[in-house]
């Protein structure tokens, strides 16, 4: 299937604009997590603006698909998407982590509309998500649930656990997406623990699973489709860059949870401003 | 009286409440046959999901469903079901408060010969920490009956307590009594013992041993360890000088430390002395319930003598 371009083109906009949204969300001097909020940016863009049928209209409909951010770190993003669906007003952005914030540091059911999971502690979304697929089809409800991990989180042994209740459960209509920044808190994945060969665990555990580039919006969303009416649960292990987009947090752990400077945010703001001008 | 043990009156209950509401369902780590809660195949085969031996995924897995608006009964032994999850029933259901109903089965010394590995001795107190957690230890068929259906009605996460004892039924059938209020099941003048879960029967038992001794001790039942009847506690703890609250479990973070913490902030001198008697900071080990019990003198003999070593130790003072 090819893309229309101008879809792809908007898509590829729509990018651009949560980075930027991201970006003046976060400020300066605090911390926050730049590097996996900043490397899932096409993975939920083509989610939420391209493959999943979530809108604030349709949000109570039984048949609406769900999301799962199970890598709850990275919910800036979805703040920032939910925001931009009118969610909640967007001058709420910027409220993030404050006391009293309907966002919170790690996803809150109870005080963030459009929040689905409870996630942060690492480990627990997919087999959230299993939970909604498997109440779906005792109701009768035909919808798809997509859960995004990160890739340090797969060290989590819950994570196989869940893998295997997916697919003893033929819950065909589960997709994950590993967002594989190779980056986690201390250090690449690698090095603290090697979480390798993916691919091939995710399929002894009865999975089907792809690895593509996680920035290339016309292969990410030509990879969720094809993942539709497939016979197994499928993953797609997403290659991406930790912090993109931010030149100097990309690929390494140092923007995992990072107070940028006033001069790193001016370099990124002037990289991801959709024209020059005064910096907000 | 009868004997029952309370795992079996809830395996009842679970039964009849699926047949009333399509929207419960149960979950097993398995264990489905030993915590009763295969019971509900006998509705239908999908209200049973085998989770296999991992309790994590079992947990959210619940937690997932309940967003959903399924009413999960999540089953295993005590001991796993509220330690090796602890983290996903603290994020996922007290956090979000998400409508599932943890069942903590062969809890206590009473599960017997498998020891210490097997025995839950600190689940009250993990889940009493935990917020918006409802948490009831049920005495007997009757209660356990009334404590299920309370579980079932209640909107948020419980954790219920559940025995493979064989214990003495203490109340009638129907259970008159609102589950979330103490009950004072009999008076005395002396001391009180305040009591919870499947050794209530020893703890009247111990009552009567205490009676032809000519002390005169009254027993208070208290069902739902949280939220604590506070009433109840206060009132007792005008009412008599000493209180012996004897549980099967740790005396750290179950209903003695409860009602010692309701004591501890009352006003006035008046109030009675609390003696926190269950086990203490130990493990169990491999034993017949009933020996295991006696060894932590929570049988009748072993309640009575506590009730006269807390007397005479409150008069010393």
């Amino acid at each position: 299937m090819n893309m229309e371009k101008e879809q792809l083109a908007s898509l590829e906009a729509k990018a651009k604009e949560i980075r930027f949204e991201l970006l003046k969300m976060f400020g300066t001097g605090k911390h926050h997590h730049f590097g996996g909020s900043f490397s899932c940016v096409e993975i939920m863009t083509a989610l939420y603006f391209y493959k999943m049928n979530i809108s604030l209209e349709d949000r109570a409909s039984p048949v609406r698909d769900r999301f799962i951010m199970s890598k709850g770190h990275s919910v800036p993003t979805q703040y920032v998407i939910l925001a931009l669906l009118g969610f909640f007003p967007a001058e709420k952005l910027k409220t993030i982590k404050q006391l009293g914030s309907i966002l919170q540091g790690h996803p809150d059911i109870n005080k963030t509309p459009g929040i689905e999971a409870p996630t942060g502690s690492l480990g627990q979304g997919l087999s959230y998500g299993n939970g909604i697929a498997l109440a779906g089809r005792l109701d009768g409800n035909d919808f798809n649930v997509y859960v995004v991990m990160g890739d340090g989180e797969l060290q989590e042994g819950q994570v196989w656990e869940a893998a295997m209740t997916t697919s003893h459960y033929r819950l065909n209509n589960l997709r994950v997406i590993v967002d594989l920044n190779e980056y986690q808190s201390q250090g690449s994945v690698e090095e603290s623990l090697s979480i390798e060969p993916l691919a091939e665990k995710w399929r002894s555990f009865g999975w089907h699973a792809v690895r593509i580039d996680g920035h290339d919006m016309e292969k990410i969303c030509r990879t969720l489709n094809d993942m539709d009416n497939r016979e197994t649960p499928c993953v797609i292990i997403a290659e991406t860059v930790k912090g993109k987009g931010i030149t100097c947090l990309e690929g390494s752990f140092k923007g995992h949870n990072y107070a940028m400077t006033q001069e790193e945010y001016r370099s990124a703001y002037e990289e991801l401003a959709p024209s020059a001008g005064e910096i907000e | 009286m009868s004997k029952e043990a309370t795992r079996d009156r809830y395996g009842k209950v679970l039964l009849q409440l699926a047949r009333e509401d399509r929207n419960v369902i149960a979950m097993d780590c398995d264990l489905g046959r030993s915590t009763r809660s295969f019971q509900i195949t006998e509705v239908d085969e999908s209200r049973f999901l085998e989770m296999g031996i991992s309790e994590q995924d079992m947990i959210s897995t619940a937690a997932g469903m309940a967003h959903e608006g399924k009413i999960v009964f999540a089953n295993t032994f005590a001991v796993f079901g509220t330690g090796r999850c602890f983290d996903q029933i603290r994020q996922q259901l007290s956090l979000a408060r998400l409508n599932v109903k943890v069942c903590g089965s062969s809890a206590g010394l009473t599960q017997g010969p498998d020891g210490a590995t097997h025995q839950a001795v600190i689940d009250v107190s993990l889940m009493r920490s935990l917020p918006n957690m409802v948490v009831i230890v049920p005495a007997d068929g009757p209660q356990t009956e009334a404590a299920v259906r309370e579980a079932y009605e209640h909107q948020g996460p419980v954790y219920l307590r559940l025995s493979r004892y064989d214990c003495e039924n203490v109340f009638e059938e129907g259970y008159p009594h609102d589950i979330y209020k103490a009950v004072e099941l009999r008076e005395g003048k002396d001391a009180a013992i305040i009591v919870c879960g499947v050794i209530l029967g020893h703890a009247l038992e111990a009552a009567r041993i205490l009676a032809e001794k000519g002390i005169s001790a009254g027993v208070i039942n208290i069902p739902v360890v949280k939220p604590l009847d506070r009433e109840a506690v206060m009132k007792a703890a005008m009412k008599y000088s000493v209180l012996v609250v004897v549980e099967e479990h740790s005396i750290y973070g179950g209903l003695g430390s409860a009602v010692a913490e309701v004591v501890a902030e009352m006003d006035g001198a008046n109030r009675a002395i609390v003696a926190r008697e269950g086990i203490k900071d130990s493990f169990g080990e491999s034993g017949l319930a009933d020996d295991l019990l006696k060894k932590h003198e929570l049988d009748a003999v072993g309640i009575a003598e506590k009730v006269i070593r807390n007397i005479r130790q409150g008069e010393a003072d």
